[in-house]
């Protein structure tokens, strides 16, 4: 052989050595949903039935993947975001769910919506060991890594909040009477029960009124409460009920003490309805930037938010809080896939989700970060309380946790 | 609110194509079915050995509906509720009291069986859209039932209750997906030869009776209000069986899973595959259970309005449902043979 | 004492609301001797396009009357377009449409208008009478609407020709055509009459609860049970049915214990059934005896 040639073998040789030996430095790793140019992400969100407001959570975060993918990706890999409708039925949700992991091959589950919905996926998912992430429903249940450690939750829980008004009770109103105005069902037990345990037996609930969805109207349940001789009325309900809620309390001539969900404080979607001289005076929790409430009109996040809502889904509701949550959770989303660099496996995925530390997002409330852990599988604690002052929410107090664990 | 139904949609039209009868063609088409039904668990993706299975399930609770509805002409708007209370039945059976899941199914059918029959009796004075109406307000109370406070300790309230699907017995190289849908349709099988014997009976006959003139039918001796009632009965029971199983295949119940959606799902998927047709139910059951998905790839922000328009199509092709439909074209195809 | 009064005014406040829907119902059940499941949607749909006319700056009584000219109109034209085809069809199968009807309309004002709660005006003010919210002014206004339409709808029927041949297509539709009546035009007649008389409930009842694509759904069941416990056959009976329905409902929910609460619609709706077994053509409806 000649000589050239024989060096080149050598080089050829060495080289193939070379890369067979090299260490896993830049190796990428692959589970099922995820290769060099895309990741796939699954979601179920009900997008027709009685839960149908809720869809524009899912509708706000496939706008916001859009944005990702325009703006070149995660780690170059666009985002392929898979949206299901489960009409709010368990059945139809499980349906999706393994439709999601078994024909579609999901890397992962993304906000599904509903406390008795993601009960029915959440043993099938850590079975088949996919992540259930950031589930969009506030029950307290999610935040459980001993039992589920493939299940997290995202927003503060209904049982945390509750805990904060409580303080904030026994506080300033220690004499007070309690009413409770809920829904019959997992959201509204939840914040009962945070309420009652913080509390502590130390104040008097007078009342605990329920009422379903199927009610046309709360008035009767509102006249209920009024008449237990409560001063206090938690207002567990969701935006329809709970505008409905604040008009009757007004047109009653009663004036208690007005907690109300954070579910349903929407300047845009409760307030304005309910009427801004009815909602004076009420008392709620946030965590997010109201996009509605004039105090973010300047705000750089806020415009940011806005330009995004204008190119990438000028369709969406600018006056309802869904869309800055479905866009904040978006964005936790996206931290997490940037943190996974090209290690996307579903176990590591989990893991950089159980590593948030100090996230900033800006549409967030100033001062409040994402911190999760092995044994903290609860992203978002702080809230802190506001007054309605007739035209906008006005923050008060410091940012507060409520931290309570599944 | 009777309806002009031929009490001879059972059988095969008469006539041959290619010299063999219709009748043998019917026969040779059912074994294929039942051939390819055996076999395709094997061939297919674990979900959608899962999305048949429920497809037959709920093809169990219409063919409940249509022996109230379709045979005994008692319009029924309410089978939401006893599919679920069967599969609550199977639930707290397997969740409470450690009971296998196959002896949930009978107790589920017992269970409704009972409830169906008291039900029915009180409905019998109530006609047409007034049985509706009970029957509804049956559907609309069942969710509310199911989360109420006094029945917590077993319903798990709005929590629902989780349940684990059975694996494959004697060790069959089954995985839990497959041996599900076996089951399925072993007890699918046995439901509708049972249907099919009903409805060649004395009995089947009498309930027909009823439906197609009551007084016509009690002037020659039949007892109408035991009838009706038993045929609730067991109505309520073939429904009930189908949501034990339904049950067990999502592994999961909560009052949300049985809302009055359900009923008119079953309604829906009873009408499709036509009134008075047992095979019809299995083209309902698959109707109710892969339209909407395929509605909510055309359009997801217009899903139901899509899915609203195919059945309006539907309807509009096929006025008697499916059943009624097929008959008509084997019936073409075998006048034009001849 | 005051509570049980303020249950039942609120109970005839929230009454008044079934009761307006009822009527439609009725109207409807007069026509073609079926239930319209749709009849809510269709309120819900018209009730949209009178507030997006008030959006577009018409005022609320230009909207009103545009709205209820438009829901006769298409009334007519929803029956002439998707029921005619199939009235040789079997009945389930005309139930069948309705429930697609449902689908589409609900579907399409969620997609149009999206899915947030808006609020809409009322004309009557939300003045609270009697002193300490006993009863608002706009509550009272609804029932004076109410009770109007039914005026209107009995003059129509008892005292019209127009009337009375509806009355004859529906009771007998062989004889009507042998006595020259048009009944397929009769029938859209009633189809045209109940969407309207459904396009003044929806106008009536969004003020109190709230415009949303789902806001008739549950309505609807209780609009139903009253018409269904005071007679499908008499327009008065239908409207006390949504009074008491309503009344019912909010002392069953406030005076039962314990269970009171959690299940007033089931209390409600087992009371209509047990009353549907003592009298099963409703309290106040006739008694339909066919010759054999």
């Amino acid at each position: 052989m000649r000589n050239d040639q024989h060096w080149m073998t050598v080089a050829l040789a060495l080289a193939i050595a070379a890369v067979a030996v090299s260490p896993a430095v830049a190796q990428k790793k692959y589970d099922p949903g995820a290769n060099d140019s895309e990741i796939k992400i699954g979601n179920i969100m009900p997008y027709s039935g009685p839960a149908s407001a809720y869809g524009e959570i899912g509708k706000t975060q496939a706008a916001y993947f859009r944005k990702v993918n325009a703006e070149g990706g995660v780690n170059g890999r666009k985002i392929n975001f898979i949206s299901y409708d489960d009409g709010y039925s368990p059945p139809k949700t499980v349906e999706q769910a393994r439709k999601l992991v078994e024909s579609d091959e999901v890397l992962l589950i993304f906000q599904s919506l509903g406390t008795a919905h993601n009960t029915a996926i959440q043993r099938y998912m850590n079975a088949k060991k996919v992540p259930q992430l950031f589930v969009a429903t506030g029950a307290t249940k999610w935040n459980d890594p001993q039992h589920f450690s493939w299940t997290m939750g995202w927003q503060p829980s209904y049982q945390s909040e509750a805990r904060i008004y409580a303080e904030y009770l026994l506080k300033n109103h220690a004499q007070g009477k309690i009413g409770v105005l809920y829904q019959n069902d997992d959201y509204g037990k939840d914040y009962l029960k945070g309420l009652k345990d913080g509390l502590n037996g130390k104040m008097r609930v007078v009342a605990e009124v329920p009422y379903e969805t199927t009610d046309p109207t709360v008035d009767s349940q509102v006249i209920n409460v009024k008449a237990s001789g409560a001063d206090i009325i938690f207002n567990v309900a969701t935006p329809k009920f709970a505008a409905q809620a604040i008009k009757k309390i007004v047109e009653l001539g009663w004036n208690p003490l007005h907690l109300l969900n954070n579910v349903s404080n929407s300047v845009g979607s409760v307030l304005k309805p309910a009427g801004f001289d009815n909602a004076k005076g009420v008392l709620s929790t946030a965590y997010l930037k109201d996009p509605t409430d004039p105090t973010w009109k300047d705000d750089p996040a806020y415009k940011k938010w806005s330009a995004f809502m204008d190119k990438y889904y000028p369709d969406g509701d600018k006056t309802s809080t869904f869309t800055v949550y479905g866009y904040l959770a978006a964005q936790t989303l996206v931290a997490v896939l940037k943190q996974s660099g090209d290690n996307l496996t579903r176990e590591n995925v989990m893991k950089q989700a159980a590593s948030l530390k100090n996230l900033e997002l800006d549409m967030l409330l100033p001062g409040s970060r994402i911190n999760t852990g092995p044994n903290d599988f609860a992203p978002i604690k702080q809230m802190q309380m506001e007054r309605f002052n007739g035209e906008r929410w006005e923050l008060f107090g410091p940012l507060m946790s409520g931290d309570v664990g599944g | 609110m009777k309806q002009p139904l031929k009490s001879d949609l059972m059988q095969a039209p008469a006539g041959t194509v290619a010299g063999l009868s219709i009748k043998t063609w019917s026969r040779a088409a059912v074994i294929a079915g039942v051939f390819l039904a055996l076999l395709l668990p094997l061939a297919i993706k674990d979900f959608l050995v899962f999305q048949l299975t429920l497809a037959l399930i709920y093809a169990v609770a219409i063919l409940g509906l249509n022996l109230l509805t379709g045979f005994n002409g008692q319009f029924s708007l309410g089978h939401s509720a006893f599919y679920g209370i069967g599969a609550y039945t199977a639930a707290i059976l397997m969740d409470q009291a450690d009971v296998a899941y196959y002896w949930t199914l009978p107790a589920a059918g017992a269970a409704c069986f009972i409830v169906g029959f008291l039900f029915g009796l009180p409905a019998l004075r109530l006609e047409g859209l007034y049985l509706a109406l009970a029957t509804f307000a049956l559907a609309i109370a069942m969710p509310q039932l199911l989360k109420s406070t006094p029945l917590e300790p077993w319903t798990g309230g709005v929590q629902g209750i989780v349940i684990l699907k059975p694996d494959a017995p004697f060790g069959l190289p089954l995985n839990s997906d497959q041996w599900l849908y076996y089951f399925t349709i072993l007890t699918a099988a046995l439901m509708y030869a049972g249907a099919v014997n009903l409805a060649r009976s004395r009995t089947g006959r009498a309930i027909m009776a009823i439906r197609d003139n009551p007084i016509a039918a009690s002037a020659m001796g039949v007892d109408v209000a035991l009838y009706k009632s038993l045929t609730f009965g067991v109505s309520a029971l073939y429904t009930g069986v189908a949501g034990a199983l339904g049950a067990i295949a999502v592994q999961f119940v909560a009052p949300d899973s049985f809302t009055f959606n359900l009923a008119i799902a079953l309604f829906v998927g009873l009408v499709i595959g036509g009134v008075g047709s047992i095979p019809g139910t299995l083209l309902g059951g698959l109707f109710i259970l892969f339209v909407p998905n395929i509605a909510e790839e055309v359009s997801k922000g217009l899903a139901q309005a899509v899915y609203g328009v195919i059945l309006i199509a539907v309807i509009y092709l096929m006025p008697s449902g499916a059943a009624g439909f097929i008959r008509l074209i084997v019936g073409r195809i075998a006048r034009s043979w001849t | 004492m005051d509570l049980f009064l303020h249950q039942v005014l609120a109970g005839v406040a929230t009454g008044s609301i079934y009761a307006c829907l009822a009527l439609a119902i009725v109207m409807i059940y007069q026509t073609i001797n079926h239930l319209n499941f749709a009849q809510g949607e269709m309120a819900m749909f018209s009730t949209f396009i009178a507030w997006q006319l008030m959006q577009w700056g018409a005022p609320y009584w230009l909207a009103f009357a545009g709205t209820a000219a438009f829901s006769f109109a298409a009334g007519i034209t929803i029956e002439r377009v998707l029921f005619r085809p199939i009235h040789n069809a079997p009945v389930l199968s005309h139930v069948v449409v309705f429930i697609a009807l449902f689908a589409i309309l609900n579907s399409l004002a969620g997609f149009i208008w999206d899915y947030n709660v808006k609020s809409f005006p009322t004309p009557f003010g939300s003045r609270s009478l009697f002193g300490d919210g006993l009863m608002s002014s706009h509550d009272a206004g609804m029932m004076g609407v109410t009770l109007a339409m039914l005026v209107l709808v009995y003059v129509f029927f008892r005292h019209t020709r127009i009337g009375l041949a509806m009355r004859a297509a529906a009771a007998n539709p062989q004889s009507a055509r042998l006595s020259g009546i048009r009944v397929g035009w009769m029938i859209a007649l009633g189809w045209g009459m109940a969407a309207a008389i459904g396009a003044v409930a929806g106008v009536m009842i969004a003020p109190v609860v709230f415009l949303d694509p789902n806001m008739m759904n549950s309505i609807l069941v209780y609009g139903f049970a009253g018409a269904v416990v005071g007679g499908l056959t008499s327009p008065g009976g239908a409207v006390l049915g949504g009074f008491a329905v309503g009344v019912i409902e909010n002392l069953a929910g406030t005076f039962i214990p314990y269970v009171g609460r959690e299940l007033k619609l089931t209390i409600a709706l087992f009371i209509i059934v047990v009353v549907l077994t003592v009298k099963p053509s409703g309290l106040f409806g006739r008694t339909v005896v066919t010759r054999v």
